[in-house]
């Protein structure tokens, strides 16, 4: 079958899911294995097979509710679903695409603003020196978040033990990474 | 014998005991881990969750450094970075047009000879067969092996370890001579990412690990992830508060175990390090 024919046939968001990962959200019978196995699943507004179910329909007002939805970024990419799915769905690789174009499209819960801000953060501090600065991540999160106070009893903790770097690693190919980052963030936009 | 080695970020900072100990274990067996020049991050949980390209992208110019500097075999002791390298060189195999995407596009050459090893692959292929007459300190100890997500999912890729029981941990113990339990969370996820920006989540997910452990006689909880590691141990109090009870198992690297057992002084292993005290 080719692409064209895949996607006249697929409608919709599960058609985009199809086409940029080849997962099929039609191939779920709803078993519901992939919510009982998520450790996240009950902070989630729909667990797993709920937004299956909810691409399967190919209804614009349930896509546009995954894409606006908590789960996809509280989802830990822990793969469980994927191994307990007797149909062998990759929902996480499904889960990385609605992110990024959640992402893209504005659309990212507001309560995902901490988890969010980390990921930002953490490749940040990857993008300027080549490898993660921990002491660098921490700042740069706190000044995203206002979370100034959080885990403060923390650092001198590790600091004692050896385990925070004062001054962040610099790599040699710094360009070669950076230039990376800057293609792959053209691409995505 | 010498391998690479791609020790990755969390093993320079905040889990350096990891690398401490298995640099140790290594050279007491007579393997010389040299690490791979110039490394960069992997990208880890954040480049995937919001950029493929870019997760991608950075695990290929690791490969690609690997292969120029002449390796092999790679030995990747972090499980999420073993996670995403494994991802990228299967990703880049199996889809020829996203490899000269990713390697042409960003100036890389790779042609993906790179054999990338977990820490368990490591030991049970160069260190086991030779431990004969040298455990000279038997780890006398109920251990609960906790291998945690990245290690054996998924099975389609990673190809290691069964995905529901793995058997691999605990038969290595057994061979430190620790007694491995049966219990219920080998695989359940700890929390990972969510650490810093959803830390009560964190505490939930790692507390129930531990509480099965403890509540099955576990001494000690044996891990092979630093982002495990850390969770289980610098997240305890957060642990403590969620299950509103003191658990204070210490949690051990699967390196920090053999080196014990194979003799090596504590402070080399790093066991001075932890938050939770390792006073077994």
């Amino acid at each position: 079958m080719s692409a064209e024919t895949i996607h006249s046939v697929i409608a919709g968001l599960a058609g985009e899911v199809m086409e940029h990962t080849g997962v099929e959200a039609s191939h779920c019978y709803q078993c519901g294995k992939c919510s009982a196995g998520c450790p996240l699943s009950e902070e989630m507004e729909y667990p797993p097979s709920y937004v299956m179910r909810m691409l399967q329909t190919s209804d614009p007002v349930l896509e546009d509710k995954i894409l606006r939805s908590f789960t996809i970024w509280v989802c830990l990419t822990c793969e469980m679903c994927y191994s307990r799915c007797p149909m062998s769905i990759d929902i996480p690789k499904m889960m990385d695409f609605l992110r990024e174009k959640s992402l893209k499209e504005g659309k990212a819960n507001h309560r995902a603003k901490h988890i969010i801000a980390f990921h930002k953060s953490f490749l940040d501090s990857i993008r300027i020196t080549g490898r993660l600065y921990e002491i660098g991540l921490l700042v740069d999160y706190k000044s995203r978040t206002f979370k100034v106070m959080q885990d403060m009893s923390l650092a001198p903790k590790m600091f004692v033990r050896g385990k925070l770097n004062i001054f962040p690693e610099m790599i040699k190919g710094r360009a070669g990474v950076s230039s990376i980052f800057s293609k792959s963030n053209k691409k995505s936009k | 014998m010498t391998l690479g080695l791609y020790p990755g970020c969390s093993l320079k900072g905040s889990s350096r005991e990891y690398t401490e100990s298995v640099l140790a274990v290594a050279q007491a067996c007579g393997i010389e881990l040299v690490e791979i020049e110039d490394w960069n991050c992997c990208g880890a949980t954040a480049a995937h969750n919001l950029n493929k390209e870019l997760s991608l992208a950075l695990p290929a110019r690791i490969l690609s450094l690997a292969e120029k500097q002449g390796m092999k075999e790679v030995v990747v002791p972090c499980a999420a970075c073993y996670s995403r390298l494994t991802v990228t060189n299967h990703e880049l195999a199996v889809h020829p047009e996203l490899k000269q995407t990713i390697t042409k596009g960003n100036g890389l050459d790779y042609k993906g000879s790179v054999e990338i090893l977990n820490i368990i692959q490591m030991l049970d292929k160069y260190i086991t067969p030779n431990l004969e007459g040298r455990i000279v300190k038997p780890f006398e100890h109920k251990v609960a092996c906790y291998y945690g997500c990245l290690l054996v999912r998924p099975h389609e890729i990673l190809k290691f370890d069964r995905e529901e029981d793995p058997q691999s941990m605990d038969e290595l113990m057994l061979k430190a001579g620790a007694t491995p339990i049966d219990w219920a969370f080998k695989t359940e996820c700890c929390g990972a990412g969510l650490s810093v920006s959803r830390t009560s989540s964190v505490g939930r997910l790692s507390g129930e690990i531990l509480k099965d452990a403890a509540d099955r006689g576990a001494e000690a909880v044996i891990v092979a992830c630093p982002m495990c590691q850390s969770n289980l141990d610098m997240r305890r109090e957060a642990i403590n508060s969620y299950l509103g009870e003191k658990i204070d198992i210490p949690v051990l690297y699967v390196t920090q175990v053999l080196g014990l057992a194979l003799g090596i002084d504590r402070k080399t292993l790093g066991l001075q390090r932890h938050f939770v005290a390792v006073n077994i």
